[in-house]
């Protein structure tokens, strides 16, 4: 992502939102069987099959929350703000609703899950915040892509 | 006798971790739903004072909302590690 992509010429054709998530995913998928592999070390197969698990709640959650962002954003700027805090409670609740689905299946690992949505996340942002405060330090500059 | 008392005791146990996890995850995610709501607020202004610099603040806002909201998900964590 580069200055240029954060000025406001063509955000409603592809909103800044979604191409942010987008990489974040992209990034995501390509750290995904790592993150599986350190999962299934101490906790097995259910370290594995929880630690996918947590990646794709990230991931939906990302998407999730750039659709509602950018879906508000287009309609006006006002609407940002009810869309981006129902969102938080919306998206709060799908997780909730998620883990609740699965918490008593066998192939549940707490700790994996929970350690997996952390690190993920946490990981996941910095990893792309890198890029775009390199784009703004550095106008007209095109990071290389991972 | 005996027995009824120890399922008792469970039972008690059980609903303290249930209503202590549930009650870390809503205090979780008071300071986020606050913390989230300024940073759009802020983030409005800006795009109203200056339109042309809307992208810029949508990404700064974007990946603002996301790092805040990554103190909702440790209250989350907190909450499937504690209980139900």
């Amino acid at each position: 992502m580069t200055t240029s992509d954060m000025s406001t010429s063509g955000l409603d054709d592809n909103p800044i939102e979604v191409r942010i998530s987008l990489d974040m995913v992209k990034r995501g998928i390509y750290v995904t069987p790592l993150l599986i592999a350190v999962a299934a070390m101490p906790w097995g197969g259910p370290g594995a099959l929880s630690a996918a698990f947590a990646l794709g709640l990230v991931f939906v959650n990302f998407l999730l929350a750039a659709a509602l962002v950018s879906g508000a954003a287009k309609i006006s700027t006002a609407l940002v703000m009810a869309a981006t805090l129902f969102g938080y409670l919306i998206r709060l609740g799908l997780i909730l609703v998620a883990f609740l689905l699965v918490r008593d299946a066998s192939w549940i690992s707490r700790p994996a899950l929970g350690a997996t949505i952390i690190v993920s996340h946490i990981g996941l942002l910095v990893w792309e915040l890198k890029y775009v405060a390199i784009s703004l330090a550095h106008a007209g500059l095109k990071p290389a892509r991972p | 006798m005996e027995a009824f008392t120890i399922l008792a005791q469970e039972a008690d146990k059980a609903a303290a971790a249930a209503s202590s996890a549930g009650f870390a995850y809503g205090l979780a995610a008071i300071g986020p739903g606050i913390g989230i709501g300024y940073l759009v607020g802020k983030s409005v202004e800006a795009m109203a004072r200056q339109p042309e610099a809307a992208g810029m603040v949508r990404t700064t806002m974007f990946l603002g909302i996301a790092f805040t909201e990554a103190l909702a998900l440790i209250g989350f964590v907190v909450f499937i590690l504690i209980g139900l």
